[in-house]
């Protein structure tokens, strides 16, 4: 059963990730990155890291999509597509719903079904938040802590890059 | 300090932060301590002021390694380490840092883009080639790759106005993001060989399974293509010409002496410790890396006629040498490697401020015609220059005889003989576009009569630069000492 799952919706990210790349118009490409990270959630899923799927999902499929939208529209790429009768949106947002769908209903299924005792996916066991956290404070405290260095030099850069002429 | 937090740690942190809080301390002082753009070159005093402190934190660590008569000290559950070969790699990281921090203000007020932030991305990036040096978990190493990577995508951008400089910047960050993608695959795939991500953890898995264990030899090729593209071999170098003409010079001599000794570092500790048991399978993906980068690099320099270019192809060149030593892999292979790193920061170093001695106002001064008659103009800087061209190439009284000998030494030893002539006929076609360099200072004609840029940082990071790469060209034994003591476990 993991297997069948893993292989779906592994392929499913293989081929949103294609997508991604040969799509022409820049809002289609985000949308079928929305699909990548709706399947890599599932994976996560399949993985038993709770958190770290959901996290993927809000975070993820949620927030940064939107902040992608929002900066594609902003500086209006691609122009207007045109509407041959159909709605070509409508299959674009159709493929990754369909994905995030199918995760959900594996999920539930998965949940339902009593798991296959030979089948697992390393030895990672730990994916509750309490485990998470758990593991950034004590054994990766030191990485967790340099990823603040990290997003500093990355406000840095923006200011350097992005800044107005003053003096 | 607490049981997460142990005075261990401390210990072994505190160089990391010492250059955090000092690169903060930088952006601070610029609008607090010195508000007008002129005073704004002070920033210097402070970067050498964290400098001093960094290396007084690193001369206890040495003096506590060596008083107590432990290899290492290991901290944070085994993600960092402090050992011979730390040290020694941070202390390279400081000179570069403080001999680049020098001449930048002249230039960047030049550029006419003197501003704080710089300092302050310079001294954060070398924070991340600390943890490139002393991590021993895959997690610390990765950030602390990113760390000194997206310090050194702004720092190539940092022209806005220059178009080069931009197109710089955009191509070293797809290509950057794209290596690191591959070297992230590898790591993935380490992880799930033993589902750790400490490096000996790693190295046990690995030795278990064997060289050629399909899993193993893809988690090999992947790393050594992120590793290899960080240190710029070929055939991973595309990037390396166009990041290093675009970005402002003082940044490119950064960029070829820190970037390049901080990935060394990372390579060795990867190649050295964890992969060590699939020797068999990475030593000939290693040789082909090697001798392509010295074919690359040689060829391709001899046709550049801009000198950061060419400076460029050569330094393709250079990490074929060094990747030599790794091949050969026994004792004076690795202080071979250790000794060339250390040579090649002084001369390489000392030829980009040379090259940036040069920018002018309104003069690019990035051509190999902008040296002609150089020696009319400014004897000192070109009798330097002529110093820095016969190390690179390799010529005995210098220290890059002593840098290639050790390499060619270890290569004979282990019995890799047809590598060494190879190597050995590479350094006469390179000895052919040093000495076009010479030829332009020394017969060609002047081509214009504005005196190079000078200043007091200028001078002090050429003499310094120049006497090194003369002093340990003549007198190699203390530098010799220093490298394998800093490596001996």
């Amino acid at each position: 059963m993991d297997v069948i799952l893993f292989l779906l919706f592994a392929a499913i990210a293989v081929a949103c990730g294609v997508n991604l790349v040969v799509q022409k118009h820049p809002i289609a490409s985000a949308l079928s990155l929305v699909g990548v990270m709706g399947s890599l959630a599932v994976l996560y899923l399949l993985l038993g890291a709770e958190f770290i799927a959901a996290a993927q999902v809000i975070v993820y499929a949620g927030a940064i999509m939107v902040l992608f939208l929002f900066v594609i529209m902003l500086l209006n790429a691609g122009g207007e597509p045109k509407t041959p009768g159909k709605s070509r949106m409508a299959g674009l947002l159709g493929i990754p719903l369909m994905a995030v769908l199918l995760g959900l209903l594996s999920y539930l299924v998965q949940r339902a079904l009593p798991k296959p005792a030979g089948v697992t996916f390393g030895a990672f066991t730990g994916g509750k938040p309490y485990d998470v956290g758990k593991a950034i404070f004590t054994e990766y405290m030191l990485p967790f802590e340099i990823t603040s260095v990290l997003i500093l030099i990355a406000i840095l850069g923006a200011i350097v890059l992005a800044r107005k002429e003053i003096d | 300090m607490s049981e997460f937090y142990t005075s261990t740690d401390h210990f072994v942190l505190v160089p990391a932060l010492l250059l955090a809080l000092f690169g903060c301390f930088v952006l601070l002082a610029d609008f607090l301590v010195f508000p007008r753009p002129k005073h704004r070159r002070y920033v210097v005093i402070l970067v050498a002021l964290g400098e001093a402190f960094t290396g007084a934190a690193l001369w206890r660590q040495h003096s506590f390694l060596s008083a107590h008569d432990l290899a290492s000290v290991s901290a944070f559950h085994g993600s960092l380490v402090v050992d011979g070969m730390s040290i020694f790699f941070n202390w390279i990281f400081i000179a570069a840092v403080l001999l680049v921090a020098l001449v930048s203000y002249r230039y960047l007020e030049t550029e006419q883009e003197h501003r704080a932030e710089y300092y302050g991305l310079m001294m954060l990036a070398q924070c991340g080639m600390f943890f490139l040096a002393a991590g021993t978990d895959l997690v610390t190493l990765f950030v602390g790759l990113e760390l000194m990577a997206v310090s050194f995508y702004v720092m190539v951008g940092f022209l806005r106005r220059d178009k080069r400089s931009n197109e710089a910047a955009m191509k070293y960050l797809l290509l950057g993001a794209f290596s690191s993608g591959f070297l992230v695959y590898g790591f993935s795939l380490l992880y799930g060989l033993c589902g750790s991500t400490r490096l000996d953890r790693i190295g046990e898995a690995v030795t278990e399974r064997g060289p050629f264990d399909p899993i193993v030899f893809l988690a090999l090729t992947t790393t050594a293509v992120g590793l290899l593209f960080k240190v710029s071999a070929a055939p991973f170098h595309m990037w390396a010409p166009d990041a290093y003409e675009g970005a402002p010079t003082t940044v490119t001599a950064f960029l070829a002496v820190g970037s390049k000794a901080a990935s060394f570092a990372f390579l060795m500790r990867m190649f050295l410790y964890p992969l060590a048991g699939a020797r068999p399978a990475w030593e000939p993906i290693l040789i082909g890396v090697a001798i392509l980068s010295m074919t690359v690099g040689n060829l391709a320099a001899i046709t550049q006629n801009n000198l950061k270019r060419l400076l460029a192809y050569s330094s393709v060149s250079h990490a074929g040498y060094i990747l030599l030593g790794l091949v050969a892999g026994n004792e004076t292979g690795i202080k071979g490697m250790a000794v060339y790193i250390l040579v090649y920061l002084f001369m390489t170093l000392g030829a980009f401020l040379v090259v940036v001695a040069l920018r002018r106002k309104d003069l690019a001064g990035e051509d190999v015609d902008d040296l002609a008659g150089l020696i009319h103009k400014s004897p000192v800087e070109a009798v330097l220059m002529l110093i820095f061209m016969l190390s690179l190439a390799g010529i005995p009284p210098t220290a890059g005889f002593i840098g290639k000998y050790f390499i060619f030494l270890s290569l004979i030893e282990t019995g890799h003989y047809v590598l060494a002539v190879v190597a050995t006929l590479y350094v006469a076609v390179a000895i052919y576009y040093y000495f076009r360099i010479v030829k332009s200072m020394f017969v060609g004609e002047m081509t214009d009569t504005v005196p190079l840029m000078g200043g007091f940082g200028m001078r002090i990071a050429l003499g310094v630069t120049g006497v090194l790469t003369l002093l340990i060209g003549v007198y190699p034994e203390p530098f010799l000492q220093f490298a394998q003591t800093s490596l001996g476990r």
